[in-house]
């Protein structure tokens, strides 16, 4: 009874400032939410308003240019490491995706920074789209393989059984068959990364002016955060507040997403 | 012979250097029921898979000699070809739960991109689970999951599944074992059905299912072919020792 209170008031525990925390930024956050705030770029000091649409703009973008990259990548890695799982290339390259899942962020955008940005001369949206796209990859690896590894092997056989070739049996029955599980690992990395500052810290950098240009500095919705929290104003402490918020909307809406998709197309086996 | 749909010669299958089938030489006419017993790990199934060229896919796995089908060896032809011309059924029902009662009973068209008109789907789903006799119990529900369906339908949809590609061989692995005695009993009756339009080879740990569906037993024991009669003569009057003392249960 003892043990059961303890565990009952620890989950408890953890609950709460969670939710303290989320009550909190929609408290500060929902009122600076407004359309102005949504459709104008940051104001210079000094003048009323300003908003996010460069940041908004800017994430998207970025988010979807890594997105074009990791998945592809990601899940054939992933087909390759659950269709072989005995060979040394898979062994190493699993290696690899768990140290570069547990690689600081920091870290990746150093080392991008080194690879792209110095070569090029330029911070660039496409570096950060890069850096993202590296901070996905390990999640969508290790959720397509795993997906795919729990599939039974007569499913295979059943389609290879019917003169259905590899290439076929993989696109056509595997990867359908565990959709669920690969989109759930998908929307579960674009919402780790959309969060992600440091790699973009000294990769798109940040820019206060409206960009669509892939090969100049982008802003981003964390890294507007950053430079209105960290900034004397207080209206624009105001203004990360309203950033924060729309961030952490995105963040839950992904997630919820995700959980009603996995439970709308899971395949009963 | 004319009559012969596949013949086996001095056929081999390995493990690595596990020698799992030795030296088999079978002889199967068109329109027969041939069972395949044997105790468990006597190479049965690896004969079988043999055949339709599955058991290559497994890693290590290697064979020697010659599996003819229609005269041709099925080694010198393209696995893909080989494995669509012969079907298949597995011990557990392997519908695929993507696909519809309708997509599966096509799902080898579907699969490999070959266009077929509305109208001929219609008509190879409807004569497919007809053969299978399963088009009553689903004719209302084509559209459902198969994996809706009890043990015993989903495996009959399996069977349907391989019709529909029209083989003249099908391949059955113990495809009862895993089903309850009342589905098990419907799948039986089914072979007899069957045999009209197709050869059907069937292995089977369970001696009175051999008795009961086959025409001619195959019995097979550490990998050798030991005996290959008529069902009744092989069940009544064994000729090898060893095929005797399986039937009388000395050994299982």
């Amino acid at each position: 009874m003892i043990f059961k209170g303890i565990i009952i008031f620890f989950a408890f525990v953890i609950t709460l400032p969670l939710i303290i925390i989320l009550l909190y930024i929609i408290k500060q956050g929902v009122t600076q939410v407004n359309w102005h705030f949504l459709t104008h770029v940051p104001a210079p000091p000094g003048e009323k308003g300003g908003g996010i649409a460069n940041a908004l703009m800017g994430s998207f973008m970025m988010v979807l240019m890594a997105s074009i990259v990791a998945i592809p990548v990601g899940m054939l890695t992933g087909i390759y490491l659950s269709e072989n799982p005995n060979t040394k290339l898979a062994y190493y390259s699993g290696l690899c995706v768990d140290i570069l899942q547990g690689v600081p962020s920091i870290v990746v955008g150093i080392v991008v920074y080194f690879w792209i940005v110095k070569p090029f001369g330029t911070f660039s949206a496409i570096a950060g789209s890069i850096a993202l796209a590296i901070m996905m990859l390990p999640i969508i690896i290790r959720s397509t393989e795993q997906t795919l590894k729990l599939l039974p092997d007569s499913l295979k056989e059943a389609a290879l059984s019917l003169g259905v070739p590899y290439h076929r049996v993989i696109l056509k029955v595997i990867v359908p068959c565990g959709f669920a599980g690969i989109l759930s690992g998908i929307t579960l990395s674009i919402a780790r990364v959309i969060g992600e500052t440091a790699p973009l810290l000294f990769t798109a950098l940040g820019n206060n002016f409206f960009s669509t240009t892939i090969t100049k500095p982008m802003e981003s919705l964390p890294h507007v955060i950053f430079t209105y929290a960290t900034s004397p104003y207080d209206d624009w402490h105001d203004l990360a507040w309203g950033a924060s918020f729309i961030l952490l909307l995105f963040v839950l809406t992904l997630n919820i997403v995700t959980k009603v998709l996995t439970r709308k197309w899971k395949i009963q086996l | 012979m004319e009559n012969t749909i596949v013949k086996a010669e001095n056929y081999n299958s390995y493990f690595g250097d596990n020698h799992v089938v030795k030296d088999v030489n079978i002889s199967i006419n068109k329109n027969e029921v041939i069972a395949v017993m044997g105790p468990s790990g006597c190479g049965k199934t690896t004969f079988l898979r043999g055949i339709n060229r599955m058991h290559e896919l497994i890693p290590g796995a290697t064979s020697k000699g010659k599996i003819l089908l229609d005269g041709q060896n099925v080694y010198d032809l393209n696995a893909i070809y080989v494995r669509a011309k012969i079907g298949m059924v597995f011990q557990r029902p392997n519908p695929f739960p993507n696909l519809s009662i309708y997509e599966n009973v096509v799902a080898g068209y579907l699969l490999n991109g070959i266009k077929v008109s509305k109208a001929d789907k219609d008509a190879i789903v409807e004569k497919s689970l007809t053969s299978a006799a399963l088009w009553k119990e689903v004719k209302d529900s084509l559209h459902k999951k198969g994996t809706f369906l009890s043990g015993g339908q989903q495996q009959r949809l399996c069977i349907a599944r391989a019709i529909a590609m029209q083989p003249d061989l099908i391949l059955f692995d113990e495809p009862t074992s895993a089903l309850d005695p009342i589905s098990t009993s419907s799948v039986e009756a089914l072979f007899h059905e069957l045999k009209a339009n197709y050869t059907l080879i069937i292995v089977t740990h369970n001696m009175q299912q051999a008795a009961r569906v086959s025409d001619r037993t195959a019995f097979f024991y550490m990998g050798e072919l030991v005996e290959f009669d008529d069902t009744k003569q092989m069940f009544t009057a064994p000729k090898d020792q060893r095929t005797q003392n399986y039937i009388t249960g000395r050994f299982s």
